[in-house]
């Protein structure tokens, strides 16, 4: 038993800590002031209730969200290339097949998922966690394509032009919101995830 | 008086105790204090140190957009069937009170580091070599709309007035009281046009009658209507939406 206790993992590498942190961080304003934003001019039929949003007005909010888009981008470089380079994706995001997804994502919904070992990650999470990062890539380029429509008209373009960038942002960001709610649910209900993204360890519990 | 009662409902205890109670009451202070600046984020914004923090990224922004500005890229221009009709109106005051210029009396006046700065009539102005352009208007608000318009070329009238074109800045002053400025890369950009023309009739005062500066290569409120006189500075001017918090910059 004390043998057991003393027993410690390690989970998750000091870049993927911080870069989770600022990032939960960014990705906070960057939603919270493009809400606002929307507000100006919806997309949509519906507005945003203005309680849940960043900037008071939309100067304001354009001044958040033109602010944070470095903290999140630079962060998301530092993150992408350690991932990339270190063959922390690699292992941790790999091998991912749809039947995989499929069995744990029905577990998971049944509140049968196994989380024994927090240092593997179930196929539920790696597709979760792999579509967080497209649909951050896809926030970037769309986000590019509306705010340099001429510089950047080339992105524009793939994009189908800059009403349907418009759009194409929109639903990206709408994906990623439900990704992180259905993230932080997760962690709500495995709550010893919670203090291993911030110290990096976990006991081992076999 | 509550803090009296406190002290003394205190007294007695040792003081470990007292200091762990306060540093949790700090803790979940600061707790409450970090959500209620997270859930009401106008009161974050109006912050004085958020404030500068947030200027001083503005205008960093300015910087990279002016980096990123290519004078050789030019705006998508796009076929007549394009054209949004009914074109809207937008000011930062309605359509009825759209400001009416007599076209007679009017001169264009010009100030600053200009050479020639003796005032444009319209029928001068009309006298220059015109051209047109379909391109797209994007607000800063994000809606957009293609409209049609034809003027002089900003950088052939520049050079024939003799405008320094050294210098940083451009700024404008409407008849509507709407001031605003840009850079000198962008006044120069082949597609910035001194229109006087929209959708082949003469500009109607709703949209900005006698003159309005096309700027595709920037957001709409960067495209100043109703223009009076024009100055080539190398001091800041600002503008009515800049000095409120929108970006100088606002390049498209």
């Amino acid at each position: 038993m004390e043998a057991a206790q003393a027993q410690w993992v390690k989970v998750h590498p000091l870049v993927v800590r911080v870069t989770h942190w600022i990032n939960a961080f960014g990705i906070l304003i960057m939603v919270a002031s493009g809400w606002r934003i929307y507000n100006a001019s919806p997309v949509f039929p519906f507005r945003i209730p203005n309680e849940l949003t960043l900037g008071g007005w939309l100067a304001g909010a354009l001044q958040w969200h033109f602010a944070a888009m470095w903290l999140i981008v630079i962060n998301g470089i530092v993150y992408l290339t350690y991932g990339i380079v270190s063959g922390h994706f690699r292992r941790k995001l790999f091998p991912l097949t749809p039947g995989a997804v499929f069995r744990d994502t029905l577990q998971a919904l049944r509140g049968k998922l196994a989380h024994e070992d927090l240092s593997v990650y179930n196929a539920a999470q790696r597709a979760a966690y792999l579509a967080i990062i497209l649909c951050a890539i896809v926030l970037v380029l769309s986000g590019l394509a509306i705010w340099k429509p001429v510089q950047l008209q080339e992105i524009t373009a793939t994009l189908g032009g800059y009403e349907s960038a418009r759009v194409v942002h929109f639903l990206a960001m709408a994906l990623l919101v439900l990704i992180v709610v259905v993230h932080v649910v997760m962690v709500i209900l495995v709550p010893r995830t919670f203090p291993t993204m911030i110290t990096g360890r976990a006991r081992r519990t076999s | 008086m509550k803090k009296r009662t406190m002290e003394t409902s205190l007294a007695g205890h040792s003081p470990g105790l007292i200091r762990s109670i306060e540093r949790r009451l700090f803790l979940k202070q600061g707790f409450s204090l970090g959500a209620l600046a997270l859930l009401s984020g106008c009161e974050l914004t109006d912050d004085e140190g958020v404030q500068s923090l947030l200027k001083g990224m503005s205008r960093w922004n300015d910087r990279a957009q002016s980096w990123l500005f290519n004078p050789n890229k030019l705006a998508p221009e796009y076929p007549e069937s394009a054209i949004t009709r009914p074109f809207p109106f937008n000011a930062f005051y309605s359509e009825e009170e759209v400001t009416l210029v007599d076209g007679k009396d009017y001169k264009l006046e010009l100030e600053g580091l200009i050479r020639e700065k003796k005032p444009w009539t319209l029928p001068e102005l009309y006298g220059l070599p015109q051209t047109s352009q379909i391109t797209r208007h994007i607000c800063v608000e994000g809606w957009s709309a293609i409209g049609k318009w034809s003027g002089v070329r900003f950088s052939d009238f520049l050079a024939r007035v003799g405008a320094d074109t050294s210098a940083k800045y451009i700024g404008f002053t409407c008849a509507d009281d709407y001031y605003t400025s840009i850079d000198m890369a962008t006044a120069l950009h082949p597609q910035t046009l001194l229109t006087f023309r929209f959708a082949d009739q003469v500009l109607p005062p709703k949209y900005g009658f006698p003159m309005k500066l096309r700027i595709p290569t920037k957001l709409g409120f960067k495209n100043p209507k109703h223009i009076m006189s024009m100055f080539v500075s190398n001091e800041y001017p600002g503008g009515y939406w800049e000095d409120q918090g929108y970006n100088w910059f606002s390049g498209s």
